[in-house]
């Protein structure tokens, strides 16, 4: 299990990834925390011709908590993020997300950016992203800036919308504002810290009376790519949530979904968990709400 | 945490706490393992591998990858097997032989077929990819039962069949026993092939040296008779090949056993004369490596009156060794020592059965067979209780072997040698406060949740011999297994016990160290335990069967009292006593009658080697002594019906486990584990709470997680520890040892073996709990294992859809 | 072709060190091909057992994952640079040893660095923290058990490390001969 011969270049700024991009093409692959590039490439299932380390840009791993959004940079480590409560006040779907995410050896060198271009339809991060509908900035050396929202940026398993040329330079994670943004994330998976088999998150804002006045869902691991329900979760504006809500948005979601196959879950087994999933992440949302 | 010691009576060193002296060189990274060792000139293996089940090899063409700059060699078994001799099976069944390089034919996808030699490993790797071989796929089996059927696949045609070993063994009067029985019940378990899959894989280093002719060998290894084997293959003499013993293994629990391996070495490091070295990478270990485990269909029937006395049991288990065989079919034959596990049980028909398809082979897995056995008795124990409706706790108590009931003589052959199964088992219900159990029980239900509690009493055979093989193998007529240590006492006066085979986590030299402490009187942490190598040392069989507390510790034990006589007959010689008139005392040597009176270690040591002249006439000089010992009660050949003595102790241990299960997703959390053990005495209650711990957590992974799964194209689907699931720390929870002492009459100290202990009661018990949780729904899982989705699917009565069956 | 070697220059252990690597070696490599340090192990090289654990600038980090270029210029502690000088052992080190937190040794030195990034930011972690901060590592002999009790054994209040191992034997005083010692 050793990686194919490449060569590798640690990029002394973002123009010199952008040139070595444009230059290589399908041949390069930019290194963030390669926590799933290093080994995809020991199994020589990735073999790029040439490594593009993008590790000490700091411009790449800036944290910028800002009045509608959080800006958090490409490089930007998942360890880096557990222990921010100023993000957490702001963003407390990160916090939710990360919970769930691996273990301390790879969060340590796991980037946010890294997460997202990775796509992988059951990781933690691309559900969060798509839930909040993130908006992901991107940039190339022919095309400059390109923004491409969360929603659109997950095109497949393990396919991002990130050209050959292009680097994800940053991403925007929106912020609600008000009080009573509550945000919950549950997954079922065969092991702690273990890629779901299902997850679902949602975050809702409640008045006082535990009615919903703003609402935002979705699935991880039951599709080719993680899924936000913007249409069921606007059903929930207006409620309180209940049992029987839950249960029929959870089955509508979860109905819509096109779970895959594989060793640890059939495609029907998926679908339940999805179900039951989100169910559960909306009770617990109301109860957390009440209980506040 | 292990509750406090039993007192084990009257030891100084035996039984206490006391620091594994390997410890230190671990936790400060200077241990010594294979691949740590790094021969000046050393070459890389990677392997080519077969992508099919079954296929023809039409052609191999090595020419790019040998074109590529600093690669040596990419042999293939035209080359490799016409040289050397075949491994061959425990069976007898000689069409079936395995070499270490596919040659015509690949019965496996996995299967090894070139093996490339470079300057680096990942040179290797890339001259790998560049070798280009021509398959024609032929029909395969993956299913044993398939492969049972006269019209399927043929895995070695040259045997005529698919089944490798089959016999019917009827013990007692099995017929009539039924017949007089109130109830019959009949059940299917499965047992799923794992295997121990330790965090070190398979590593063999050789280097030949054409002057000597000499083999030198660095691996990874555990298994009997490695060194003849090696020699025998690769057609040397005995003394043609030197294994390296000291070498530390990175955990092996059986599986280490990588001959095909280390022939492939050997053959490249003589073909090359370079030093040649293979380390398994995760993949290889996974799929070629030929380390998974029992792979078991039980069908069982019991015989039981309506107190839940049961008479008898017919047991057909159908065994998928894979695509060739070793020692796996020798599994089958173990469990026969132990077959009725602790109950009374009066006849017993059994019969094996052990079937090739075309998967990755078999391997010896801790236990050796008996864990799956286990599952399968104790699986039916509970499944009576419910028939029944009687408690399972009180089914056991009415079939359980009494205390006053031993040496008790079992069908098939075996005395178990001594026990107190009912007090185990109760110290373990009471360690986990019963009632309190039984209350969370109905709590966890009132919340909405399944629950079961999950008791299971299982032996664990120990003392390891291989009465199995003249079981198995009339032409087979070992009846030996011994162990031996050499302990010498040097000019300095310090201690030295020679052992010879690897060690592979069990602490052996804390076991050696402690023993001849004991005996010598003398503070443990001053001697020193060496492991020999192969040319060096005395005969082993190797830390397999749990038997290296009664066969090393006994023959330390053994090389001590002599020694230790030597010193008493010096001593009073000296002292001109008769050696009846003096006792030994710390390494001194005093005068009963007048303890002022007394020849000190220092000086006994001296005069042992310089004095010749104050030595007792015909005294050999110098303090240096062997003992080899057999396997006590070990030496027999099997009766016609197949009766024989297997192993001589009888470890006990009693699991008691509360489980819940989450109804809609089918997640599995374990809220107690409570284990009682029984081995006898401990001569380091340390490592046997470490074992057991480490048994129990071994058999939650094979209960909940862990499964080498096959597409219906044969090809593995949890080749990476992605797919195949070890549990964490997060899965494993904590655990309750209750420990209980029953010595055994036929060893040293008392002690019985442990080596195995935890995985032999554990995988039983959670399934029986999960079985007592579903029985609310009127249903069970007869299968591992039992993931959320294979409980899911239970509950709700939905098949695995088509494409991942 | 292969690429060119790149010389890597890390702080291991607090000691500069340097070698020319291939650009796929990874870190793990380099440590136990290039600088012999062979008490850090490999397990699986994807990314999943924890075994070649290491800290980098204090951090643990799986060293399988990385490539040792990545890490030039950074500072990696290994197994064998926890304890606070040669021949003594930290606490974490002297408490595996007492509550036998392991047997085969492979796992272990994963274990240390994870045990030990743990403590050094939770003085006195719960049972809950300790398995997860392990949970990264995976073992198969102890069942983790005795792991979890080190760790709380070690972080103990007052906890000392036991002093040296007991000394081998001496030569005793009679057996050196005057004469006869140089043979």
């Amino acid at each position: 299990m050793k990686a194919a011969p490449f060569e590798y270049v640690r990029a002394h700024d973002l123009d010199h990834v952008l040139q070595l991009l444009a230059a290589y093409g399908t041949d390069a692959k930019p290194i963030a925390g390669g926590q799933s590039l290093v080994p995809m490439m020991a199994m020589r299932l990735a073999r790029p011709a040439l490594i593009v380390d993008i590790n000490r840009l700091d411009v790449l791993s800036e944290v910028t908590i800002g009045p509608h959004a959080v800006t958090l940079g490409a490089t930007v480590r998942q360890r880096d993020l557990e222990d921010d409560t100023a993000l957490h006040a702001r963003l407390p779907m990160l916090r939710e997300a990360l919970r769930w995410v691996g273990h301390t050896q790879t969060r340590n060198r796991g980037t946010v950016g890294g997460s997202l271009a990775h796509a992988d339809p059951s990781a933690e991060l691309p559900l969060a992203a798509v839930v909040l509908d993130a908006t992901v900035h991107l940039r190339s050396e022919a095309g400059g800036d390109r923004t491409v929202p969360a929603s659109e940026f997950f095109l497949g398993p393990m396919t991002a919308a990130v050209a050959e040329t292009e680097c994800l330079v940053s991403i925007d994670w929106p912020v609600w504002d008000g009080d009573g943004v509550v945000c919950v994330f549950d997954e079922f998976a065969m092991r702690h810290g273990d890629f779901a088999m299902a997850s679902a998150a949602c975050q809702l804002q409640l008045d006082a009376d535990g009615i919903c006045r703003r609402a935002a869902i979705g699935l991880g691991g039951v599709d080719g790519v993680p899924l936000a329900f913007p249409q069921l979760a606007a059903r929930l504006v207006g409620h309180r949530i209940d049992a029987d809500l839950a249960r029929g948005i959870a089955a509508d979601a979860s109905a819509a979904c096109a779970p895959g196959s594989d060793l640890h879950a059939g495609s029907d087994y998926r679908r339940h968990l999805g179900n039951v999933l989100l169910t559960r992440v909306l009770l617990q949302a109301g109860e957390q709400r009440l209980a506040a | 945490m292990a509750d406090a010691m039993t007192d084990n009576g009257g030891f100084k060193y035996i039984g206490k706490h006391r620091r594994a002296v390997e410890h230190r060189r671990f936790v400060s990274g200077q241990g010594r393992f294979a691949a740590d060792i790094v021969p000046l000139g050393l070459l890389h293996v990677a392997i080519v591998a077969s992508p099919h089940a079954s296929a023809r090899i039409v052609s191999i063409d090595t020419s790019k990858a040998l074109a590529l700059p600093g690669v040596h060699a990419a042999l293939t078994g035209d080359e490799l097997c016409p040289a050397i001799e075949p491994m061959l099976p425990g069976v007898d069944a000689m069409q079936v032989k395995r070499y270490p390089l596919a040659r015509g034919i690949v019965r496996y996808a996995g299967e090894w077929v070139v093996a490339v030699v470079a300057e680096t490993r990942a040179l290797a790797e890339d001259a790998s990819e560049l070798v280009d071989i021509v398959y024609e796929t032929t029909p395969h089996v993956v299913d044993a039962e398939a492969a049972m059927a006269e019209s399927a696949p043929q895995v070695h045609p040259a045997l005529g069949s698919n089944v490798i070993y089959r016999r019917q063994f009827v013990w007692g009067a099995v017929d009539e026993h039924f017949a007089a029985a109130a109830h019959h019940l009949e059940y299917r378990v499965r047992w799923a092939r794992s295997a121990t899959v330790p965090i070190e894989t398979f590593v063999v280093t050789c280097a030949w040296n054409d002057a000597t002719r000499l083999l030198d060998i660095w691996a990874s290894i555990q298994m009997p008779k490695f060194p003849d084997l090696m020699a025998k293959c690769l057609r040397l003499p005995g003394n043609g090949v030197r294994v390296h013993f000291d070498v530390d293994v990175g955990g092996s629990y059986g599986v280490k056993r990588g001959l095909k391996h280390s022939v492939l070495v050997g053959y490249l490091a003589m073909k090359l004369g370079r030093p040649v070295r293979f380390l398994e990478d995760r993949l290889e270990n996974m799929r070629g490596g030929d380390m998974q485990g029992p792979d078991r269909i039980f069908d069982v029937s019991l015989a039981f009156d309506g107190d839940g006395t049961i008479r008898s049991m017919r047991m057909r288990a159908i065994d998928d060794i894979g695509a060739y065989a070793g020692r796996s079919p020798l599994q089958l034959g173990k469990p026969v020592g132990a077959i009725v596990g602790p109950y009374r049980i009066a006849s017993v028909a059994y019969e094996a059965v052990s079937v090739m398809t075309n998967k990755t082979p078999q391997e010896a897995v801790r236990g050796f067979g008996q864990a799956p056995t286990n599952y399968a008795i104790e699986s039916g124990i509970d499944k009576v209780a419910r028939f029944l409706g009687l408690e399972p706790v009180a089914l056991r108590r009415v079939n359980l072997i009494g205390k006053d009931e031993f040496p008790y003589l079992i069908p098939s052959g075996t005395h178990y040698d001594s026990g107190d199964y009912a007090t185990v088992l109760d110290k373990a219900l009471a360690a986990a406060s019963h009632p309190e159990l039984v209350a969370k029980r109905a709590e966890l239900r009132a919340a909405g949740l399944l629950a079961g509690i999950g008791v299971s009493t299982c032996l664990e055979p120990s003392g390891g011999n291989s009465a199995f093989e003249p079981l198995f193998n009339p032409k087979n007529q070992t009846t030996t297994w011994m162990d031996s240590c050499l302990v010498r006492i040097d000019l300095n006066a310090a201690v030295t016990g020679v052992m010879g085979t690897s060690t592979s986590g069990q602490a052996h030299e804390t076991l050696v160290s402690t023993v001849l402490g004991e005996i010598f009187d003398r503070e443990p942490d001053s001697i020193r335990v060496v492991h020999a190598d192969s040319l060096n040392a005395l005969p082993s069989n190797s830390p397999v069967g749990s038997r290296m507390a009664i066969m090393l510790g006994g023959a330390a034990a053994g090389a001590a009292k002599i020694l230790r006589a030597k010193l008493v007959r010096l001593g009073a010689h000296n002292l001109q006593l008769d050696d009846a008139e003096v006792r030994y005392e710390g390494g001194d040597v005093v005068s009963r009658a007048d303890p002022s009176r007394r020849m000190t270690w220092d000086a006994l040591v001296e005069i042992a080697h310089r004095h010749y002249h104050k030595l007792p006439p015909g005294m050999e000089p110098g303090l240096q002594e062997k003992f080899v010992w057999e396997v006590p009660t070990g030496g027999s050949l099997p009766t016609a019906d197949g009766r024989i003595q297997m192993y001589p102790c009888h470890s006990f241990e009693s699991h008691v486990v509360l489980t819940s299960i989450d109804p809609q997703t089918g997640g599995v959390t374990i809220h107690r584990y409570v284990c009682g053990h029984d081995c006898g005495v401990m001569i380091s209650p340390d490592v046997v709470h470490g074992m057991t711990y480490g048994g129990i957590s071994h058999g939650i992974g094979a209960a909940l997680l862990e499964k080498f799964a096959y597409s219906e194209d044969g090809q593995l689907l949890s080749g990476t520890f992605m797919d195949y699931l070890l549990p964490s720390a997060q899965e494993i929870p904590p655990i309750t040892i209750v420990d209980h002492c029953t010595p055994s009459p036929l060893t040293e100290f008392g002690q019985k073996g442990s080596g195995e202990a935890g995985y032999l009661g554990s995988v039983a018990a959670i399934a029986n709990a999960i079985n007592d949780a579903l029985a609310a729904h009127n249903t069970s899982i007869d299968f591992l294992p039992m993931t959320p989705q294979a409980i899911w699917r239970t509950l709700n009565a939905t098949a695995l859809p088509k494409e991942n069956a | 072709m292969a690429p060119a070697l790149i010389t890597v220059e890390i702080t291991v252990n607090g000691k500069l060190r340097s070698a020319a690597v291939e650009p796929r070696t990874t870190l793990v490599d380099f440590l136990r091909d290039s600088l012999g340090l062979t008490g850090t192990h490999v397990g699986c090289e994807h990314g999943i057992c924890g075994a070649c654990s290491v800290l980098l600038e204090g951090d643990p980090i799986r060293s399988c994952c990385m490539f040792a270029v990545q890490a030039d210029g950074m500072a990696v502690t290994t197994v064998e640079g926890l304890a606070p000088e040669r021949g003594r052992l930290s606490k974490i080190q002297d408490a595996f040893c007492e509550t036998h937190a392991l047997q085969c040794g492979y796992c272990t030195s994963g274990m240390l660095i994870a045990c030990h990034a743990l403590v050094e930011h939770t003085p006195q972690p719960d049972e809950a923290q300790i398995r997860d901060a392990i949970g990264g590592n995976l073992c198969r002999c102890t069942g983790y058990q005795q792991i979890v009790d080190a760790v709380k054994l070690g972080t103990q209040p007052g906890y000392t490390v036991r002093a040296d191992p007991v000394k081998r034997a001496a030569t005793p005083e009679n057996t050196v001969v005057p004469g006869a010692s140089n043979g």
